[in-house]
């Protein structure tokens, strides 16, 4: 991947560059719609390599900034069970719920591990029959067809232990919905190299046949990110409103049918509710019927607390790409990596955590 | 903050560790050496000047690709003393056991002191054992202090910051955290990936014989090369501006960070330096340190700018700039 040369990487840069720069005459706004390029975007310094005239703004792509309160506050209620052991990637710990978070339940003796691969947690239930072991499947396409072969692993090993509380997003519905929403004018979408090496290409295709907007598929390099806002600024100028895939090394055009596979065996379609953007139809996977005992929800009771809002936090419209995370007035004040207000602070690839830590347009050479 | 408690970042070298030692340290103890929070305090004694340090060495393994705590706990203090422009002379060595060590493992660290102590020209002259308990410390812990002689001449201090310097980096950086935490997690490595732990007193001191002008010094340790910039940057009140193409990073370090989620500016170094100097004295501080072991591969990996005061710009790969800030709580692996 890394197979170009130095001189040519910056030969490159500077033609997409100047192109970009030549291309871009009226002003334009891309979302990367991916937490993971939100990152790689403050790393690489793209966004001053820019003409002012292209805007890129970030959209709903971090998984864990997405998950709302009632989640939060159903995962904390789970963990106040004498029985259960959560396990969870690292990320979700300190997201702040209604009252609680995951990092303050530990503290006071709930038993909450970090696993770095679903798989772990079977593990974990294993090496304890008599608690109920609850993963959080939280994630996108990229992570849940390894929460499903977890659970197909766990009934093959006869686990009666383990569970999923599944908030597994899909990202093509939440496109939909900010467009239709139209609440911000879309001129292009950066999408997301790794959840479309699972869907493949056509699970876009609505974006340029029914909302006219141009999108690329694209990977997490500098260069490919660069080269992406060329392929969007290219289509705008023209006037053209299509789909390209710039990740052709990674993304085959019908993504990874084994593990589309294993997903629609234990999943299936469900409406959800996401951070920012109410309930979604068809946005989220619940575990299908016939693994419904695998299914926290649905197989273990719980009560779960009144979901409320933190007051201030403007995570929602940060995620819609309404405001700028410089736009809260808690950020770099009240809300810092070190004590997080809101999720998008609290995540490594949340928008606001990228903003403070890479200083968006706190550096003028 | 009644409540408040000691976490692990606040020990990582970053932030956290900088605002305890604000808060909590520095209103304590104040006095202008220690105010001039340097890696070495320059103090007078009998008319002498010296430089004095102390670290304590908590490291996991304990013994690693290219050195151990013993290697280690000698070339760090070594080092402070060498960056805080002294030639390093004396060592005490505290050593806190646990019940149960193994004597030949002790060997084997106090074998490894004495060699790095005779690389570095120094005499541990007094010391201290404890033991205590089986679990109340992890194997062994090990703290080094060091006095050194102030080389006349030479006026080093993060405070000597001016625009229009060069800085100048004497050879890859993370290595040494990649070791170690290979060595902790059972990770296999290249042969090539090693600790760079080494004793720098003898670089620094030709580095300083032949352009006495050398204005800063630092070694990159906890924190890593960002975070030492940013202390220089914030302590003088000017910007800096490093190229990251000119950053060298080895291949393979860089291959383990992409994997576990690091960034290799942030990763610590025992065998670094990092030196200021007005520009037209880099290329001979350069042709020096290239002629020295510890030095083959330095250059010039940035130049400090008049603005903006106290902070760190990095120029990426492609040409953009970004703020390179100081490590915020500590580096986890990433998980998703
Ligand atoms: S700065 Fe903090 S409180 Fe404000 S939107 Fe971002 S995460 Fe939420």
């Amino acid at each position: 991947m890394k197979s170009r040369s130095r001189e040519e990487e910056h030969r490159l840069a500077a033609y997409f560059r100047g192109e970009i720069a030549r291309l871009a005459t009226k002003p334009v706004r891309l979302m990367e719609v991916c937490g993971t390029h939100t990152v790689a975007i403050f790393k690489a310094g793209i966004r001053q390599l820019l003409p002012p005239e292209v805007e890129l703004v970030s959209g709903p792509g971090c998984p864990v900034c997405v998950t709302p309160n009632g989640y939060l506050d159903t995962a904390v209620a789970f963990s106040r069970q004498a029985d259960v052991i959560i396990t969870t990637f690292g990320d979700m710990l300190r997201v702040p719920g209604s009252s609680s978070s995951l990092a303050a339940e530990q503290a006071t003796g709930a038993d909450i591990r970090i696993v770095y691969s679903p798989l772990d947690s079977l593990e974990i239930a294993a090496a304890n029959p008599g608690k109920k072991v609850i993963f959080l499947a939280v994630g996108f396409e990229t992570t849940a067809p390894t929460a499903a072969a977890t659970v197909l692993a766990a009934e093959q090993a006869g686990l009666a232990n383990f569970y999923v509380l599944s908030a597994h997003k899909l990202v093509p519905p939440a496109l939909r919905a900010l467009l239709t929403a139209g609440e911000v004018q879309v001129d292009g979408l950066l999408l997301p190299g790794h959840v479309s090496a699972i869907i493949g290409e056509e699970p876009y295709g609505f974006l340029a046949r029914e909302y006219g907007v141009p999108a690329v598929i694209t990977g997490f390099e500098p260069l490919d990110i660069l080269g992406a806002v060329y392929l969007l600024v290219k289509r705008i100028a023209a006037g053209e409103a299509a789909l390209d895939n710039e990740y052709r090394r990674v993304v085959p055009p019908a993504g990874n049918p084994a593990a589309l596979a294993v997903l629609d065996k234990v999943y299936g379609e469900a409406d959800a509710a996401w951070r920012g953007l109410g309930v979604i139809p068809a946005s989220g996977l619940a575990v299908k019927a016939a693994y419904r005992r695998f299914d926290a929800l649905a197989a273990l009771p719980v009560t779960v607390e009144e979901t409320k809002e933190h007051p201030g936090c403007r995570c929602g419209e940060v995620l819609r790409g309404v405001a700028r995370p410089a736009d809260c007035p808690l950020f770099g004040t009240a809300c810092t990596p070190e004590k997080p207000v809101g999720s998008c602070m609290v995540s490594v690839e949340g928008t606001c955590a990228a903003w403070y830590k890479y200083g968006a347009g706190r550096w003028q050479v | 903050m009644k409540d408040e408690r000691i976490l692990l970042a606040h020990g990582s070298g970053g932030k956290l560790s900088h605002d305890l030692v604000a808060r909590v340290m520095q209103p304590a103890f104040a006095n202008p050496a220690l105010d001039l929070m340097h890696d070495g305090a320059r103090v007078e004694a009998a008319g002498a000047k010296l430089a004095f340090t102390t670290d304590s060495y908590v490291v996991k393994p304990l013994f690693f690709a290219g050195g151990d705590i013993g290697k280690l706990a000698v070339c760090g203090t070594v080092n402070d003393l060498a960056v805080s422009g002294a030639t390093p002379l004396y060592l005490s060595a505290g050593f806190i056991i646990e019940e149960g060590f193994p004597v030949a493992d002790l060997r084997r660290i106090v074998a490894s002191m004495r060699a790095a102590a005779e690389e570095a020209g120094v005499s541990v002259v007094t010391g201290d054992t404890k033991v205590v308990e089986k679990g109340a410390v992890d194997g062994i812990y090990i703290n080094t202090a060091g006095i050194g002689a102030v080389i006349a001449g030479t006026d080093i201090s993060p405070l000597n910051a001016r625009p229009g310097q060069d800085i100048i980096l004497n050879g890859p950086i993370g290595d040494h955290a990649v070791a170690v935490m290979a060595g902790r997690h059972g990770l296999s490595l290249p042969a090539s990936v090693a600790s760079d732990c080494a004793p720098l007193a003898g670089m620094i001191k030709a580095v300083l014989a032949a352009v006495p002008q050398v204005a800063v010094l630092r070694d990159p340790t906890r924190g890593g090369l960002a975070t030492t910039l940013n202390e220089i940057a914030a302590q003088a009140g000017v910007g800096i501006m490093v190229d990251e193409a000119a950053i060298p990073v080895r291949p393979e370090v860089q291959a383990v960070c992409d994997i576990l989620g690091f960034d290799p500016l942030y990763l610590a170094n025992e065998g670094k330096a990092i030196i200021f100097v007005e520009s037209p004295y880099s290329e001979e501080v350069i042709t020096v340190m290239r002629a020295h072991p510890y030095g083959r591969e330095a250059r010039v990996i940035g130049r400090v700018t008049p603005a903006p005061a106290g902070q760190v710009g990095l120029r990426t790969g492609i040409g953009g700039v970004r703020l390179l800030d100081m490590l915020v709580g500590d580096q986890l692996p990433r998980i998703c």
